[in-house]
Parts: structure tokens; sequence; C-alpha cells
């Protein structure tokens, strides 16, 4: 894809998330573990909110989550959903355990229920930026 | 806390036209309205020693309140902007009463403007923190709003049309507002008959986006005393927040409303029996769905059935929302729910008037999907 034609909001990675993205680049979901109360957390920051611990590993997840909840949106927000309209966004609640916010895609919105098993799949947006979305599994 | 119950007072309420008003910027609005407040509590600039606001949404500026400040001829002892989102008009009266039980000032004026429906040029961009994780998906507030909503289907059976009464409701009482922006009645058909914006949200499920103002003076129940009106007690508050991404919240039903409820029930000495009108933040319908529940006048799950049957209108178990709310009166970032409950109790609204209303509870709620919130306990 040409620089420019990508039309929606894009992250700006940062000093916490960039590992996050990179990973994105490989095809890989990956989450901070801390390394002394051993939870993971989204979304990568530098400190753990539970312990307030500074020290973690990045970890490579599974992949595979169920919807938590989602909204099929119909109006466009941002310009670069309006030819997607309308679209579906899930909080996905990953088999590790933290939720996270995506789109269900490649699945007609009416047919996203609660509960409904998702897995993750890549979609490259710019030669920087790679992003996780959730299809039925 | 309880020994501040009733130690301090509303005494002055400024409320600028709202809705489709042109010709007045977003300072203009927190101005006119602080001006407003002070001329009703019968004061002067010479008065006011303490000065708290919140920035426009649309336009975030370093160090409103000193700018508040000097436009209003005013050199503060006391002065800060605050930032909670729609939680934070309620918490800035409460910051008023902090800051005048430590010494701080004697006298506080609390305000918010904003012009956000014209088409202006902004300075700033509104940013919620880092949003890296949420806008790429398209997210907005409002969906998270929706998603939350979603969960409370799926969990207790709520339905659409409940929400739909909750909407009904607010245009009933804005109808009675002369100072509203949707004033055209509306029914549970035309309810159904609204598009989807987000669902399980129709746009009738959704605020408004308004221009306008409002503002308080608050001081102590002593100064009070002397005042051209008579004064609003403040007898209790109480702030909960607990997330700034909604999408680990523990239970998307039930808030830091909750928590919130419970302090202040204890530290106002009532209980939700002795609330005669509510004015809760309601940036979509569900939001006052779950405030209802977790302010205890109805179980967990039941909020739905309880709004049915013109119970939360006029006349009604608990009036909610006498002014119309933000869902038909204005988007004043909930400064306006402060300013009905004072009116309701000084026995100013009129056709809308809740008879011998003596308790009035008004929340604040911000963020996404009840990130923030903050509560007052008002009587008379």
């Amino acid at each position: 894809m040409a620089a420019g034609d990508y039309t929606k909001p894009l992250p700006i990675p940062d000093e916490d998330t960039q590992p996050y993205f990179e990973a994105c680049k490989r095809g890989e979901l990956t989450l901070q573990r801390c390394d002394a109360c051993k939870t993971l957390r989204f979304e990568p920051d530098n400190i753990c909110p539970k312990c307030l611990s500074d020290r973690f590993t990045w970890e490579r997840l599974s992949g595979n989550g169920t919807v938590y909840t989602f909204s099929v949106v119909h109006h466009a927000y941002y310009p670069g959903f309006k030819s997607e309209l309308p679209y579906v966004i899930a909080v996905v609640e990953l088999a590790e355990g933290p939720r996270m916010l995506t789109n269900i895609i490649d699945c007609k919105p009416e047919l996203v229920k609660i509960g409904m098993p998702v897995k993750v799949t890549f979609k490259k947006c710019t030669e920087e930026i790679t992003l996780p979305y959730f299809v039925p599994a | 806390m309880s020994n501040l119950r009733d130690k301090y007072c509303i005494v002055g309420i400024g409320e600028t036209p709202v809705g489709k008003v042109d010709g007045i910027t977003n300072l203009g609005f927190n101005l006119l309205a602080a001006k407003l407040a002070i001329e009703d509590a019968g004061l002067t600039n010479k008065d006011i020693d303490g000065v708290l606001t919140t920035h426009p949404y649309g336009d975030p500026p370093f160090m409103y309140s000193i700018q508040i400040a000097e436009k209003l001829g005013i050199q503060p002892t006391y002065t800060t902007d605050l930032n909670l989102g729609g939680a934070t008009p309620v918490a800035l009266v409460e910051h008023a009463v902090m800051g005048i039980e430590a010494g701080l000032a004697s006298t506080v004026v609390v305000s918010f403007g904003e012009a956000l429906r014209s088409k202006i040029k902004h300075h700033g961009k509104f940013r919620m923190g880092r949003e890296d994780f949420g806008n790429p998906y398209g997210e907005v507030v409002g969906i998270t709003y929706a998603m939350a909503a979603r969960r409370h289907m799926h969990q207790y059976g709520t339905t659409n049309e409940q929400f739909g009464h909750i909407a009904v409701a607010m245009r009933k009482h804005a109808c009675l507002n002369p100072n509203a922006q949707e004033r055209e009645p509306i029914t549970i058909a035309d309810y159904h008959a609204s598009p989807w914006i987000c669902e399980p949200f129709r746009r009738l499920d959704i605020c408004l986006i308004s221009n306008g103002g409002g503002a308080v003076v608050v001081t102590s129940a002593e100064r009070a005393r002397n005042m051209k009106k008579k004064p609003v007690y403040i007898s209790a508050f109480a702030e909960q927040h607990t997330h700034k991404n909604f999408y680990n919240m523990p239970d998307m039903t039930t808030w830091g409303a909750k928590r919130a409820a419970e302090k202040l029930y204890k530290n106002a000495g009532v209980g939700p029996k002795d609330v005669d009108v509510a004015e809760f933040y309601d940036c979509f319908t569900y939001t006052v769905l779950v405030q209802i529940e977790d302010y205890g006048f109805c179980p967990k799950g039941e909020g739905g059935r309880f709004v049915e049957n013109g119970n939360i209108e006029l006349g009604g178990e608990l009036p909610v929302n006498t002014h119309g709310g933000l869902l038909s009166q204005a988007h004043i970032d909930g400064m306006l729910h402060i300013t009905e409950g004072v009116k309701q109790l000084r026995g100013e609204c009129g056709p809308r008037q809740v008879k011998d209303a003596e308790v009035c509870l008004v929340t604040g709620n911000g963020g996404s999907a009840g990130a923030t919130h903050s509560s007052l306990m008002l009587r008379r």
C-alpha cells in the first residue's frame, strides 16, 4: 500500500508500546508479564498496575479469545471507516485473561455474539504499522 | 467527613442560554455563567476569592482558571482547573468546600462553558490520554458506553425499549424547561424509529452537542445567612474513580457510582427513600440506568423495569433530570444538573417543580464507560 492510502487513525508507537507493534509485524500477539507478581497486563506500560514492579518480560499469547462485548457501529466517527459501515468494534477477552479492544472482521455483524470464540489475525496498515484483528475461531 | 454535613452552601447559580446559541466563545460562555452566578448570590467579583473551572472539551489550554479569574476581575487565593470529564463540575463543588474548609478562600465560583456546536477554530486537540489501542479500531467514548450497555442487556435482559423510556422521560422534562435545546415531545415509537448509531444505541440514546455555560457560588453556611437567596446546603459529597480504559472493568454493569453512593448516603445521613429528586449525569440513556441501580433505588439488574411506566418522570417514584438532562436540555458537562438541583430545592422550577423537594441527589460521570464518578447530596 502506498504511503497516504491508509485513512484510519494509526497508533504512534512509543517507548512502552514499540515492542507490541514490532511483534504485530511478525504476526505475534505479545503482552508484558510482570516478573514480580506474574500478572499479564494490557495495555503495555513501564510499571505493573498491580504491584508497581518495573520488571517484566514480553510473552507471546495464543491469540485465542472470546467476545466479551461489542457494538455494531453505523456512524463514521473517523472518515477512514466510512467505506466499512457498519463495522464491529469489540472487547475480546484473551484466553490468557486480559481484555483488549479490536474489530471483528470477516464476519457478518449480525452473527457476532457475546461469548463467541475468536482468534487473532494481522493486517498490514502501512510499512510501519500492522494491527491485530479478530475473526471467528 | 460527616462533620462537614451542611456546613457549606450553594448561594448562587448561573445558566446561560443553551443549545443552538451563536456569537459567544468557549471563554465567553464560562464568563457569562460565572457573572450570572455571582449576581444571583447578590455578590460582586470583589467578594470572590476562589475560582475553580474546567477547560472546554475541544480546547484544552494552559492555566485556564487563571485566565477565567483575570477576566472576572478576581485575584484568587485558591484556583485550579480539574479534569475528570463529566465528573468535573460536581467534583469542583467538593473542591470548593475543601478549599474553604482549609482556609484557602471564603467564597468560590465554580464555572464551565463551551461553544461546542459552533464552527469556530480551536487551538487544541482533545485527546483521551494514549489512544493507540482504541481509535485505530474506530473507538470513541460513546461506543464504550454502548458496549457496557450490551453487557447489561446480556446479563439482566434489559431491552432497548427500556432505554427508550429514559429518553422519553428526559424529553418530557425538557419540554417544561424554557432553556432547553430540544423541546419537541417524543414517544417510544419515535425512539424505535431513531437510527442506530452504535448498537445498542440509537440517536435518541445519545446526549446532545450544545453551546452554553453554567456556574455556582459556594460559601460557608455562616456567610450564607446574610445573602440574597435562600442557601442550598451541601450535605455530603463523594468521588469514586475506577479506570481509564473500560475494557478491563471487572463488571461493566456496576460502576464507581456504587461505592460513591455508600459514602454519600452515610455522610449525608439519608438513604434512597429520602431523595425527592435525582439529577443523574446522562451522557447516554444507559448511564442513568446504571446509576439508578448503583444508588440503590432498585436492585442490580432491575433498572430496566424501574424506568418503565413513567416512574422516573415528574409525578413518578423518582423524578430524574427535571431539566431534561444532557439528553434533551443541553450538554454543559453536567454543570446544569447542579443548577437544576439548586432550583428544585429553592422551589424555582415552575411547571417542572417537584412538590416540596427537600433532598436532591446530583451526580457527575466521565470518561470511558463510567471511568470517573462524583456526587453531591443537596438539601434545602
